[in-house]
């Protein structure tokens, strides 16, 4: 009786190992199915949509006190742009260096940075938060996006603010950094074209001379190095299609969560 | 001593459970695999690594290559996009399910008579009782036992809401919208970690829950949860 027992005991745990190595070989099956990875992606939808329902269009992120700044604001992705490029840009402190903003807009810009300092800037104590799941307050200097978009005069049809960047993860010309915001988020009070971090010259490390700051998403959407701003109407024909170098990868588009 | 068979499960009950089993699986390991991405926890607002951790899986020099290994992680390799796809869509759907599971069981009773605890049940001696006859191995089965009923409870009421809450302040779009769990949780680091440390409450639980299936007879017990039919003994309490 005992071993009787104890047999159906032993066939139960080993039916369960099998059952569960099947079960997770299935769930690898199903992650690089293309059909399934779009149902998967439906969940970013809902996300986006419910988001965008309980922020309304003005709240505002979170903003701290000088007490509670990150005492080393960490870095992430590229730390120095390698384009020779990037290295004249710098050796110059970023005196030949201009701003592009074209696409959909009535007045195509081209900014130097010392225009940008020249334009009424916004000074915020924000939390970044990197998909990673780490955290760094930090204190940012910009120009709001919104002054800039109203200087290029945004055209009706437009949908998206696209960020080209100097720096390429992937080591070649082709991978460079871009990311994409909507308008909703483009022309929030807190989106700022920053060039300060904690009361300095944004460091190289952290996107000199200047980076996005989207406050509601996460840290991958916080493009750093940027040279061009390209408004427009679909992400679709832009490089991978989905907005963004990681969304390119299989990351959100909408990075709020 | 002829058993015989009782209506245990509702068929609400027994979809719900097997659906919210399939999601609860797959939120968590595709949870470790987002944990995987940066194994090191903090407490209050920020925390990264140069931060002082509260907990962390690897040396803070040196953190793991991966903290949880291959066969506890959706997917299996370290893919943290996949592990997030996977892990928003099936807490999506675990928030209906439970939604659908609360409305039911409020609906049919189950939560008054098979989960709430009577008073005599919730004496001290009663509970000492029990405790007693869990260590033995005996267990009553006609009835939930009221320790079944508390960590029934417990996970229901406290932990699943937890998971959701901390969940949400991980989130910057949900901290803008409702700055105030932020203040509730001590901060987004916080929120993480207590997300973490109430996940693996939640396997300490699987792992009691699953014992006690295999110790109260699990073919009984499995077959109760699929035809709704369990086996007692004609006079068992």
């Amino acid at each position: 009786m005992t071993s009787r027992i104890l047999t159906r005991r032993q066939m139960l745990l080993r039916g369960s190992s099998v059952l569960g190595g099947l079960l997770l070989a299935g769930c690898d099956r199903l992650t690089n199915a293309p059909a399934f990875r779009r149902v998967l992606e439906s969940a970013e939808t809902l996300t986006y949509r419910s988001q965008r329902l309980a922020l309304g269009s003005g709240a505002l992120a979170r903003e701290f006190r000088e007490s509670q700044l990150s005492p080393v604001f960490r870095s992430n992705g590229t730390s120095f742009p390698e384009s020779d490029q990037y290295v004249r840009w710098l050796e110059g402190q970023f005196a030949d260096w201009r701003l592009e903003v074209g696409g959909l807009v009535a007045k195509p810009l081209s900014l130097s940075l010392a225009a940008l300092r020249a334009m009424p800037s916004r000074t915020q104590i924000t939390r970044h938060d990197c998909v990673e799941g780490w955290s760094a307050i930090g204190k940012w200097t910009g120009v709001p996006l919104s002054s800039v978009l109203k200087l290029a005069q945004v055209l009706p049809h437009a949908r998206y603010v696209v960020f080209h960047c100097a720096d390429s993860l992937g080591g070649s010309n082709a991978d460079t950094y871009y990311e994409s915001v909507d308008l909703l988020d483009a022309f929030h009070p807190q989106t700022l074209l920053a060039y300060e971090l904690n009361g300095k010259s944004l460091p190289v490390q952290n996107g000199a001379p200047l980076r996005l700051r989207v406050e509601r998403q996460l840290g991958y959407k916080q493009a750093k190095y940027i040279v061009g701003i390209d408004v427009v109407a679909d992400l679709r024909g832009i490089r991978g299609g989905k907005g963004g170098f990681w969304e390119d990868q299989g990351y959100e588009w909408y990075a709020g969560i | 001593m002829e058993p015989h068979v009782i209506y245990r499960h509702s068929i609400a009950t027994r979809i719900l459970h097997w659906l919210n089993a399939v999601c609860v699986f797959v939120v968590l390991m595709s949870g470790l695999q987002i944990f995987n991405a940066h194994p090191r926890l903090y407490w209050g607002e920020y925390g990264a690594n140069t931060d002082t951790a509260v907990i962390q899986i690897g040396s803070r020099h040196a953190p793991a290559e991966k903290a949880f290994p291959q066969w506890a992680t959706v997917p299996s390799w370290q893919d943290l996009a996949g592990g997030r796809r996977w892990h928003f869509f099936f807490a999506w759907v675990l928030v209906f399910n439970s939604a659908l599971y609360l409305l039911i069981s409020f609906v049919n009773g189950h939560v008054r008579r098979d989960l709430v605890p009577t008073r005599a049940e919730i004496s001290l001696r009663h509970l000492a009782r029990e405790l007693w006859s869990h260590l033995r191995l005996r267990f009553s089965l006609r009835h939930y036992n009221t320790l079944q009923k508390l960590a029934y409870l417990a996970v229901i009421f406290v932990l699943a809401p937890t998971m959701l809450v901390t969940g949400l302040t991980m989130s910057p779009g949900i901290d803008a919208a409702a700055p105030w769990l932020l203040d509730l949780l001590g901060g987004r680091q916080s929120a993480r970690t207590l997300h973490f440390l109430t996940a693996m409450l939640i396997v300490l639980f699987i792992v009691v829950h699953i014992v006690m299936v295999i110790l109260a007879g699990p073919v009984n017990e499995l077959r109760s949860m699929i035809t709704g039919r369990l086996e007692v003994p004609r006079d068992g309490a």
